[in-house]
């Protein structure tokens, strides 16, 4: 299963010739398409558990490129791997939610019963272990993605048997049902993931009427589509904002004569899963909206960007996309409409939470590593390959799919003024009832904690670590763009939670994502992170208050794009709204010096060279 | 668009400006010097060190991909842009190990000389991240050591886009992110010492290092020894 290391003597030679037949077979099926690159990699990855040395060779040859841009690309996602995998990677989602909800027991279980540590891999290459950023599963916290299959709601019990069964060489499927093979897609879905729909609003999650929106769209033309989404007030609904019906009449006005429409499924910020269910329960709804959008900018080729954790639905979505070409609403001459032809891939990204930036995205499927774009360009303007790319949110296109079929004065009275429609919000945390809930925007942050029994709550992240944090006095403010703006995820604290804890996981979170592309986003979030490791170990003072401050105000005015922009504000907002927290940890050193120079870890690694304990330092010494 | 010239501002001066230039095109035509690290002349532009951050009508961006607009205000050689620029400059020092006293590039190094231009005098208050890469000396005639990078990745356009080689990429991501070569070492790959992306000014610190001429121009007669960097730019205005 596992490709040996080349070793150059005969005895390997057959194995090592029919490796490279495997892998240039692969390249074959991408047309050796350097823009294929993610899904040569994950194909080989899959078929190998990793990308080797003379891997990176033989793709490099067939595509035409250097084996360094190989490497590039290989070493760029966190679903590849330059060493060798086991044949069944357990990859335990570290989320600070699936902490608080026990995950040490799970991880203690899966070493103990697959007899390795976490970040390793069995020496008989079976199992890797190890962990990956939210997966989106926080309303089933703790989960897990075993190779392609997800598992959730995982205790010490549950993980021993799934840890148990996979030694008795169970597949991961056999996890889900003993029949998985006799499933539909969809019920391969729904078995492993429930959807948790907690409150279904009108627009999305309520009764939605089959291609109801896509055969008026059929019969206006492509103007008046996109006055018609103008019209509505619809914005996207990824975080950002940004008016829907600008951004396709911006792609539809650019002289050329390919555009292209994309759908953003890489919802990575910690916390969300709103587009996971619709995924799941709205994927005809999606597609719809993706194929009015083709029509109202004038694109034949679509494609959604799923993110490698999600790769569980990849099959249902190919099985819509098939029925829908069946059924004539996919492919050419749509709904009978000679010329009206569009269709969609499904393209699979590999575990880069930056994916979900516009730029990046692009670049991840052109095959490259997932760095965003200089802007300008825009991607309306040139996207993907140069051309025009019109690229929205899951919810953004269901809710297009919607405004066509009820108009745009429908949508237009739902919520707020300048924040129209319903949003679907992500809870998860610390509250009774976690799950998808779909509400009219305008409601305020103490009203959706009573709706999910979140009462307790001490501090409340709206929108994702990249979002708002905000405390019990704050509770009144409205969900919204003018207030608090979110992509949708709420994770609720309650008072016996950590803040600089949930601080330091958070800035973790973005040194790992961070592209690395510019200095600021690179550099400045790892010393972000150590400032509040220093917090967390009582040497801060209140200079570095200061520091933390300006060391933000810094990344956030320099930096490239979004993440850069919005990493800082885990500690932003809990400094605001939080301050206490800060102040009851810095204290003045008693000789007035600083308290950066840290003996005790100065010294550790030459201790432990020299093996000497000290009765100073080491708290267990003599014990 | 029109090929009709049009005037923007950058500190109050006004700057002529051809469509389709950046702000730091036009500004080094009118010999006003934006600081930078990852822009070299003839390679393409990258925006990744951020040094060359301006405020541009208000707003942060890079001067050297941010298109020029008529009737811009540019605000470059502010007290609070200059400190944001030796943030980013002592980020890229704390990053990797730059000991100038020991360093072959020290007097030629631009990193070095941009801490200078920005009165990076202070004791800095970033940690060190000290890495901890392997000197790569396998080609006869050329040594890299990536504890020096600072991830410009000036020598990777210059390989693939003036040499044709694509002798360097970048490879992992984040803080892991760095400055790679295409084979186990650089002596199994096509590198030579007359390459555009080895010559002595394409990397602007001592990573990329020419073999058996170190020191052969004394420190005191180095090309930052007698001038700020930048002051081949603003002499043109002079």
């Amino acid at each position: 299963m596992v490709e040996a290391h080349s070793t150059g003597n005969g005895v390997a030679a057959p194995k090592d010739a029919r490796n490279s037949r495997a892998i240039t077979g692969i390249c074959d099926r991408f047309g050796n398409d350097p823009h294929r690159m993610l899904d040569i990699l994950r194909a080989v990855q899959d078929r190998f558990r990793w990308i080797s040395p003379t891997a990176m060779e033989t793709i490099a040859e067939a595509t035409g490129l250097t084996r360094i841009a190989v490497e590039g690309v290989a070493s760029f996602y966190s679903f590849l791997s330059l060493e060798p995998k086991g044949a069944i990677t357990v990859r335990l989602c570290d989320d600070i939610v699936d902490r608080f909800a026990g995950l040490d027991d799970v991880v203690k279980s899966f070493e103990d019963e697959l007899g390795i540590k976490l970040g390793t891999t069995s020496v008989d290459g079976r199992f890797s272990l190890e962990y990956t950023p939210c997966i989106g599963m926080c309303d089933q916290a703790p989960a897990a993605m075993i190779n392609d299959i997800v598992v959730t709601r995982l205790t010490k019990d549950k993980a021993r048997s799934i840890a148990r069964a996979l030694q008795s060489d169970a597949r991961p499927q056999d996890l889900i049902s003993r029949q998985f093979d006799a499933l539909s897609p969809y019920e391969r879905v729904t078995m492993a993931v429930d959807s948790n729909i907690k409150h279904a609003g009108e627009v999305l999650l309520g009764p939605v009427p089959r291609d109801a929106g896509l055969e008026k769209a059929s019969v206006l033309q492509p103007e008046q589509i996109v006055a018609e989404v103008e019209a509505s007030g619809l914005r996207g609904c990824g975080g950002a904002g940004f008016t829907t019906g600008a951004k396709w009449r911006l792609a539809a006005a650019e002289a050329d004569t390919d555009r292209f429409v994309f759908c953003n499924a890489d919802e990575g910020e910690p916390g969300t899963f709103k587009d996971r269910v619709l995924l799941t329960e709205r994927a005809d709804l999606l597609i719809e909206g993706m194929t009015i959008a083709a029509r109202a900018v004038g694109a034949s080729e679509g494609l959604i960007y799923l993110r490698g954790e999600y790769v569980y639905l990849q099959e249902h979505l190919e099985s819509v996309l098939t029925e829908r070409r069946a059924r004539g609403v996919l492919g050419t001459d749509i709904m009978g409409k000679a010329g009206f032809d569009f269709d969609i891939r499904v393209q699979m990204g590999a575990g880069a939470y930056i994916c979900g930036e516009e730029g990046a995205l692009i670049s991840s499927c052109e095959g490259l590593p997932g760095e965003p774009k200089t802007r300008p360009p825009y991607p309306v303007n040139r996207g993907y390959l140069g051309h025009p790319t019109v690229v929205n949110n899951v919810e953004t296109f269901c809710h297009a799919a919607r405004i066509l079929d009820r108009g745009d004065e429908w949508f237009h009275a739902i919520g707020t003024k300048g924040s129209h429609g319903t949003k679907l919000f992500s809870v998860s945390g610390d509250c009774l009832n976690p799950g998808v809930y779909e509400l009219p925007y305008g409601l305020s942050v103490a009203e959706l904690l009573r709706m999910v029994s979140g009462e307790d709550a001490a501090a409340v992240l709206v929108g994702g670590p990249s979002g708002t944090m905000i405390s019990r006095d704050s509770f009144q403010r409205k969900l919204t763009f003018d207030d608090l703006a979110t992509g949708g995820a709420i994770i609720v604290f309650s008072g016996k939670r950590n803040i600089l804890e949930i601080v330091e996981y958070y800035m973790s979170f973005f040194v790992h994502e961070s592209c690395g592309y510019c200095t600021p986003c690179r550099v400045g979030n790892v010393f972000l992170q150590k400032a509040i490791q220093k917090f967390r170990k009582g040497n801060a003072d209140s200079s570095d208050i200061d520091y933390l401050r300006d060391l933000s105000a810094t990344i956030i005015e320099t930096s490239r794009c979004g993440l850069g922009v919005t990493s800082p504000n885990p500690i932003l907002s809990t400094l605001e709204n939080f301050p206490l927290v800060y102040s009851a940890v810095s204290k003045k050193s008693e000789d007035g010096m600083k308290a950066t120079f840290d003996i005790q870890s100065a010294i550790e690694e030459a201790r432990g060279i020299a093996k000497r304990r000290s009765y100073i330092f080491d708290r267990d010494y003599g014990k | 668009m029109s090929d009709a010239g049009f005037t923007f501002t950058i500190d109050g001066l006004p700057v002529q400006a051809k469509p389709g230039q950046t702000i730091m095109e036009a500004a080094d035509d009118a010999g006003i010097y934006i600081p930078r690290l990852c822009d070299h002349e003839g390679l393409r532009h990258q925006g990744g060190c951020r040094v060359c951050t301006v405020k541009a009508s208000g707003r942060s961006v890079a001067a050297c991909t941010q298109p020029a607009t008529p009737d811009l205000v540019v605000e470059n050689e502010s007290e609070h842009v200059n400190s944001m620029r030796r943030d980013l400059v002592e980020m890229l020092f704390h990053e990797g190990n730059h000991l100038c006293p020991i360093c072959e590039a020290s007097g030629n190094c631009e990193l070095q000389a941009m801490a200078y231009r920005l009165d990076m005098t202070q004791p800095t208050k970033f940690p060190y991240l000290e890495p901890c890469r392997a000197l790569d000396a396998s080609h006869p005639d050329i040594a890299l050591d990536t504890n020096r990078c600072i991830s410009c990745g000036r020598c990777i356009r210059a390989s693939q886009d003036i040499d044709g080689k694509g002798i360097f990429g970048y490879v992992g991501r984040g803080i892991h992110r760095r400055v790679a070569v295409n084979g186990v070492d650089l002596a199994h790959t096509d590198a030579a010492v007359t390459d555009d992306a080895i010559s002595a000014d394409v990397c602007p610190v001592g990573c990329i290092i020419r073999k058996r001429i170190g020191f052969s121009k004394p420190i005191g007669s180095r090309e930052f020894d007698d001038g700020l960097i930048g002051q081949k730019i603003e002499s043109k205005r002079k």
